[in-house]
């Protein structure tokens, strides 16, 4: 009985001065971190603390510089991701590596499909994911391919697959930052079942909520470097975040009074929308008026249609039904570039997928929209170039060697400040902002929606999508309420709280349409 | 007996610590030099370029016979011509596509056909030329470019794969072009046709050379003043980004093929004019494959995105230099492909990322291994914050 209460205390797996450099910046230095068996631990730190940079080098797909990694007191050396999968560590790391164009079940099994007589046996592989499916809950087919699952899908399955085999320890690096509160009731459901069952958790997230709501201790990073290890019930909100900042900060919710009453009044829309819809039917003929200097908001669960919805307003599928009016004038937007031409700009939700240019330098990952709206024989030159670069990473505090690094050895939140800097370099006059702040760190959270509002106080119209409602009630001035592909409602300034989207979400009133 | 057995062991022992302070007193230069992109490649030039000096001592000697430079180095240069003008614009067409144009020799072909039909009119031997000499590079030109243009329409607008859109030409062009000879080979005398491919009479130096450089300095132009270079990237790294950022990912493909009909245009010209007649059976035959190893060796990612032309050149003069060097050391012409085919191996592999990776860890684990005196030369870990 004592023995096994030692076993639960002390940590099963501990990191010990561990040290990463890469080119230019230091990723870690003498950290220290440890994982006993059944807690979840939460790894905090902003943009570029390290945090994935820990987990890489603990499951083997960097190799440290110096340190040492224990495994119940003894030493174990971790050469690769297999490696890692074997001592029973599994891993969903920040940037999901799933092949889009296989199956779900394919996913799930991939490299340790089930056989007979060396054969793939489809059939069992199928039936297998059927009932892992259901037994985690997530609502996909195992036969579908996995591109025509949504995001939050893709992720559920992702960890799908790393509980799948048997894991000792899991490591999830942000698993959350694009689903709704439901998935990740969901998700929490399935950790705390781990839990249970003994299995170590290391929860990296953004999220401070989701730290106070499930994990046991917190470790945090700031810079590479260790700041400190609590327990979750000793440590407050605002200590955490000043912990994770380096600094004192005063309260995060102060910003709803930033928020500037605009009356749209009888201008012409920006944008207007007649009957728009995508040809492919994946939503609903719609009508929309966004105004200058207002912040739209789009609700809904996940799969209701906001980013078809505002995809289409862009020209990004093909086959745009409808009629659209650019500040008046009837438009046909049939390509992006079209619409960036107008004046807009679109942030998309999958930020690997649709957004960054891995290779490309943060200066190429910039300044290309702007280049693509000029052309191609005005060309951007280096210098000048070089000049917005510094601007933006300056203005949105990217944290990057330089302008020449490859985007893709940024961190997450830091990619995505790329993104957005690239938008803002257009100087466009309708923003699509879909999930703008995914994976982006509590305190420069709050510095974007200050952002969002200033935008529009300059006279920017902004389409706001955002799976944390909070976020949305606190900078949108009017909510446009979507249910199965379909808009539902809109809501006004004086109407906008939690219940009554939620409300108008789940088909209650709200003035329909 | 014993006795030697412990002194070979001490000797090894010496070795390894010597090669040890050797390691880590080189470890940053080393890393800093393999570090750069062109490394793998300038590193595998220099090679080949020793293995020459130390075989035939007047390598570097040039001199002037016949009004002409020759030695070792232009004649190298000379008969790298056709294959650096094809492998630039195979460097453009991998960048964006992540695949291959096959179709690159057979293109070659077609163009020089067009261009000997013109001249020589129905005779297939002649000194005059039927029709002005301009016009006939011109057509020659225009069928590079329709030829490209086909594959470019296949690839971007039809998203049929290079690999197998490319095909087609390759199988049907040599075909096409011996539909426009008839059949034969075609004999042009005149000898202002050599113009191109020999010398220009006063010109010292062998025009292939020229015009390769010449084009060299042009797609280099073309990518770095405009933002082709910049587009062929974006679209190569991820189609469905660069679209979303305004990008014309089908224009911007279509483009690249283009670029790289009109290449093999020129090459096929300036082949046919080297050997002053049009053999289409024979020009340019295997040249894709060798314009792909230049990209590779040049250090390029043949899974598209990020291109060097830079990178390209110097791959495209190392496999013509191997290819000189080998039959220098009289490697039969039906032998030359295996020899070749080992060297390039070699050279590929060691320049792929996880072998890279193997080396450094291996160079990782024989400087940790230093006994703790010696510890103070070696920093392993530790970080020294550079910015
Ligand atoms: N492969 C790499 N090459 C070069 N630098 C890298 C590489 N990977 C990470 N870095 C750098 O190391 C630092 C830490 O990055 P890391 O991804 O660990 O941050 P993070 O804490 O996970 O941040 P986020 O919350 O944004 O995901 C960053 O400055 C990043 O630029
Ligand atoms: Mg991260």
């Amino acid at each position: 009985m004592n023995k096994q209460t030692d076993d639960i205390q002390n940590p099963a797996l501990t990191m010990n001065g561990i040290g990463k450099s890469f080119p230019g910046v230091c990723a870690l230095r003498n950290v220290n971190f440890n994982l006993r068996r059944g807690e979840i631990h939460a790894l905090m730190g902003e943009n570029g603390a390290g945090k994935s940079t820990l987990v890489k080098v603990l499951t083997g797909v960097y190799s440290m510089d110096c340190g040492s990694v224990r495994l119940d007191g003894k030493s174990i050396m971790i050469k690769s991701p297999q490696d890692a999968q074997k001592q029973g560590i599994s891993t969903v790391y920040q940037e999901v590596n799933l092949c889009p164009n296989l199956t779900v079940a394919e996913n799930l099994f991939l490299g340790r499909e089930p056989r007979s007589m060396g054969l793939i046996a489809w059939r069992k592989m199928n039936i297998q994911a059927t009932e892992l499916l259901r037994e985690l809950n997530i609502s996909a087919s195992p036969t579908a391919q996995l591109d025509s699952c949504s995001i939050a899908i893709q992720q559920m399955i992702a960890i799908a697959r790393a509980v799948n085999t048997k894991c000792k320890f899991l490591i999830l690096d942000e698993p959350t930052s694009s689903l709704d509160a439901d998935e990740v009731r969901r998700i929490f459901a399935l950790m705390r079942h781990l839990k249970e069952s003994g299995v170590g958790i290391i929860f990296i997230t953004h999220f401070l909520e989701q730290v106070y709501e499930i994990c046991d201790r917190i470790t945090v990073l700031r810079n590479g470097e260790l700041v400190g290890e609590y327990e979750v019930r000793n440590l407050s909100r605002l200590e955490l975040v000043s912990k994770m900042m380096g600094k004192e900060i005063e309260n995060l919710s102060v910003l709803s009074s930033e928020k500037e009453k605009v009356k749209p009044a009888d201008e012409t829309p920006i944008i207007e929308a007649v009957g728009l819809s995508s040809g492919n039917a994946k939503v609903a003929p719609f009508d929309l008026k966004m105004y200058k200097g207002e912040v739209v908001g789009f609700a809904g669960l996940l799969g209701s249609g906001r980013s078809e919805l505002v995809r289409s307003i862009y020209g990004a599928d093909k086959s745009v039904i409808g009629k659209l009016y650019v500040r008046g004038k009837a438009s046909r937007i049939k390509k992006p570039l079209s619409a960036i031409k107008k004046g807009m700009a679109y942030l998309p939700e999958d930020r690997k997928a649709e957004g960054i240019l891995s290779e490309l330098s943060v200066r190429e990952n910039i300044v290309i929209a702007l280049q693509a709206k000029r052309g191609m024989l005005r060309r951007i030159s280096r210098k000048e170039a070089e000049k917005y670069a510094d601007e933006y990473i300056k203005l949105l505090s990217i944290k990057t060697a330089g302008t020449e690094t490859p985007v893709k050895s940024l961190s997450g939140g830091n990619q995505q400040k790329v993104i957005l800097a690239r938008w803002l370099l257009t100087n466009p006059e309708f923003m699509i902002l879909d999930e703008p702040t995914r994976g982006i760190d509590v305190g420069t959270k709050t510095e974007i929606q200050r952002l969002i509002l200033k935008l529009a106080s300059e006279g920017k119209s902004i389409a706001f999508i955002s799976s944390e409602m909070d976020e949305m009630i606190r900078t949108c001035s009017r909510m446009v309420v979507m249910r199965d592909r379909r808009k539902v409602g809109e809501l006004s300034e004086e109407n906008i709280d939690q219940s009554m989207i939620i409300r108008t979400i789940a088909g209650g009133d709200g003035n329909n349409e | 007996m014993n006795k030697v057995v412990v002194q070979i062991k001490r000797f090894f022992s010496r070795l390894i610590v010597i090669f040890q302070r050797l390691f880590s007193i080189l470890e940053t230069p080393l890393r800093k030099i393999f570090g750069h992109k062109l490394a793998i490649p300038l590193l595998v030039l220099t090679a080949v370029i020793v293995q020459n000096i130390i075989s035939t001592p007047n390598f570097f000697d040039i001199s002037i016979k016949n009004g002409l430079l020759s030695g070792y180095i232009p004649s190298i240069m000379d008969e790298a011509g056709e294959l650096l003008i094809i492998t630039l614009g195979m460097t453009l067409v991998i960048a964006v596509s992540g695949g291959v144009d096959l179709s690159v020799g057979p293109i070659m072909a077609i163009a020089a056909s067009f261009c000997g039909l013109l001249l020589n009119g129905s005779e297939y031997r002649t000194d005059v030329f039927q029709n002005p000499y301009i016009l006939a590079l011109f057509i020659g030109l225009l069928a590079g470019v329709l030829c490209g243009a086909f594959n470019g329409i296949m690839v971007s607008y039809l998203k049929i794969q290079p690999m197998i859109a490319t095909l087609i030409l390759f199988t049907a062009g040599r075909s096409i072009a011996k539909l426009i000879t008839h059949g034969q080979t075609i004999y042009i005398m005149n000898p202002v046709y050599k113009y191109l491919g020999v010398q220009i009479p006063g010109v010292p130096i062998r025009t292939t050379i020229l015009i390769s450089l010449l084009f060299v300095i042009l797609v280099t132009l073309l990518v770095k003043l405009t933002s082709l270079g910049l587009y062929v990237q974006s679209v190569g790294i991820n189609g469905s980004a660069a679209r979303l950022v305004g990008l014309n990912s089908n224009a911007v493909k279509f483009m690249a093929f283009v670029i790289c009909g009109l290449l093999a245009g020129v090459a096929g010209l300036v082949g046919s004019s080297g050997v002053g007649s049009v053999n289409s059976g024979e020009l340019g035959m295997s040249i894709e494959m060798d314009a792909i190893l230049a990209v590779a060796l040049g250090g390029n990612s043949l899974s598209g995105g990020k291109f060097s032309i830079a990178g390209s050149v110097i791959g495209a003069y190392t496999i013509q230099a191997i290819t000189t060097t080998l039959y220098a050391m009289n490697v039969r012409p039906d032998q030359l492909n295996v020899f070749k085919a080992l060297i390039i191996v070699v050279i590929i592999v060691a320049s792929s990322e996880i072998f890279k990776e193997r080396i450094k860890r291996l160079i990782r684990r024989i400087l940790s291994s230093i006994p703790k005196s010696s510890k103070k030369t070696t920093v392993v870990g530790g970080c020294s914050d550079e910015n």
